[in-house]
């Protein structure tokens, strides 16, 4: 499956132009990263390709067809607050089964003890939730994943981790990666290749 | 000369659970920190490791149900509860680590007139807006109208003209341009070179290195180590514990390869040494009690087999 962006254009309401003519195509397995100045728009680019906002002008495809609207989008985006993305309210279990039920090799692969799930969120650190936030994600028809600022508020460890963890799903089921962080190094240290946003 | 002081502070949070069960969740333990005027220290460590909640000690911003002890003196003198809210803004700035700190419903150019003591606020305003960027229209702008970076740099403007001795600066470069972030950290030198002492929370090690002259690790409420910036180096064989020397590993331009496990959590400590689960070192003595901050080197260590 190939995903593909073309001429993409946005702007909120009648302000200026954030980006225009922007085309990206990631193939399956392929590692992309996206870098341009802060307040250029890249988490709204971010939003666009995972079927969040719709482009002012431009499509987006999956294998040549549009996407909207299908029951699981695979196309998953994680970005930089997990305690945003997480219900407060419920336990940990019940925010990781939403979608999908990871094996205990998966757990083990991002970290996650047993004991966790059974936490309200409130109790885990800002890691540790990152961590189920990018399980959840990576659900078995998950194709592309969107990482947009994802490992930016931790520490280098952890980060580490949970690329490590990233890049060998990627690899065993040959998952396409869009890499969005103003982190120089990381992208040099994760991409084939890099497109600027201007 | 040190100008602020913190000396074994511990912070503990008691949560009441469902059945009015508690639970304790000891947040800093044992935690001494020394600023120094004209010197900047950079604080670097585990996600959740407490370095936002050391700022807020110092600051006296911790929430009330905080179990606090341990001392800390400013200038040589007892830096109580009273005097803290006494100083801050005024000696002591914070430059906090979420933008929510402005007040939502003062447009911006007040906010910062109103933290200038010395001089004509609207001059200092206006000067250090354009130093950061910020347009003149800015100024009458409300916090919800910025983006991420412009309400990064207008908190730093405001600890700026303060003209405080001690500034605490929690992640202030997040969402900056590599052009604004190095102006912002060369603001940072010229605080310190001019008298103040300032402390730099940070996850960028490589922004901490090009400012700072030392750096402490944390690590699950306490510090690790303390070390002067040039042992962080090669494959951090001058450093002096297994926690700094696996962080600086796991660094994208270096290894990139992380230990295995994360920081225990703050209700379950372990009894001993609180690296000691995951630490490649350890021995049976060192789960005997907690290690104590000693000198080796040019610097501090928390390790009984650190060399
Ligand atoms: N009000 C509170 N009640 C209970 N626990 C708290 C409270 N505030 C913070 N904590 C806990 O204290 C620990 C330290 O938090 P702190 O915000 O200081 O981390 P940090 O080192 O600044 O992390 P980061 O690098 O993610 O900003 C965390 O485990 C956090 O969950
Ligand atoms: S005291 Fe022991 S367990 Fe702790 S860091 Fe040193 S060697 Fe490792
Ligand atoms: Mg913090």
């Amino acid at each position: 499956m190939q995903l593909e962006a073309r001429d993409i254009g946005f702007r909120y309401g009648n302000g200026a132009w954030l980006f225009r003519g922007v085309n990206l195509t990631v193939k399956p397995g392929e590692i992309v990263g996206i870098v341009g100045p802060s307040g250029q728009g890249k988490t709204t680019f971010a939003r666009i390709l995972a079927g969040f906002e719709e482009p002012i002008e431009g499509t987006v495809t999956l294998d040549g067809f549009s996407v909207q609207n299908k029951g699981y989008y695979p196309v998953q985006l994680v970005f930089q607050h997990p305690e945003k993305a997480i219900n407060p309210r419920w336990k940990m279990h019940k925010s990781l089964h939403e979608g999908w039920k990871p094996d205990q090799a998966l757990l083990d692969t991002f970290g996650i003890e047993r004991e966790w799930l059974t936490r309200w969120p409130g109790e885990l650190s800002g890691g540790e939730l990152q961590r189920f936030c990018v399980l959840r994600a990576l659900g078995p028809e998950t194709r592309f994943l969107i990482a947009d600022e994802m490992t930016t508020m931790l520490d280098a460890i952890t980060q580490a981790q949970i690329w490590h963890a990233v890049l060998e799903i990627s690899r065993k089921r040959n998952m396409g990666i869009v890499v969005i962080s103003h982190e120089a190094k990381l992208i040099e240290r994760l991409c084939d290749r890099v497109i600027e946003l201007v | 000369m040190p100008i602020l002081e913190v000396k074994n502070l511990s912070v503990a949070f008691t949560q009441y659970t469902t059945g009015f069960k508690q639970k304790s969740h000891q947040v800093i333990s044992d935690l001494n920190v020394t600023l120094e005027a004209g010197k900047i220290l950079a604080v670097v460590g585990a996600s959740g490791s407490g370095k936002s909640l050391l700022a807020h000690a110092i600051l006296g911003v911790l929430p009330t149900n905080a179990k606090v002890s341990g001392s800390m003196t400013y200038v040589g003198e007892e830096l109580t509860h009273a005097r803290k809210i006494a100083l801050r803004g005024k000696e002591i700035a914070l430059v906090p680590q979420s933008v929510n700190y402005l007040d939502p419903l003062m447009k911006v150019g007040k906010q910062v007139r109103t933290s200038v003591r010395t001089g004509d606020p609207k001059e200092a305003q206006k000067n250090v807006f354009e130093r950061y960027h910020l347009k003149p229209e800015v100024e009458g702008m409300y916090p919800f109208e910025l983006s991420g970076g412009m309400a990064r740099r207008t908190l730093l403007s405001t600890a700026i003209v303060s003209g405080a001795k001690v500034i605490i600066a929690d992640e202030p470069t997040p969402g900056l341009d590599p052009t604004v972030m190095k102006e912002a950290l060369g603001n940072f030198r010229e605080l310190a070179d001019s008298g103040c002492a300032v402390m730099l929370i940070t996850h960028d090690i490589d922004s901490a290195l090009s400012i700072a002259d030392e750096i402490a690790v944390f690590y699950a409420g306490t510090t690790v180590e303390i070390a002067p910036v040039t042992d962080f180096t090669g494959k951090g064989e001058a450093l002096r514990h297994p926690y700094s020397k696996a962080l600086w590993r796991a660094l994208p331009q270096n290894d990139f390869i992380p230990i295995k496990g994360s920081q225990p959590h703050s209700s379950a400590l372990p009894p001993g040494c609180l690296f000691e689960p995951r630490c490649p070192w350890a021995t049976s003595d060192c789960r005997k009690g907690r290690p104590e901050m000693r000198e080796l080197r040019d610097g501090t260590v928390r390790c009984i087999h650190a060399t």
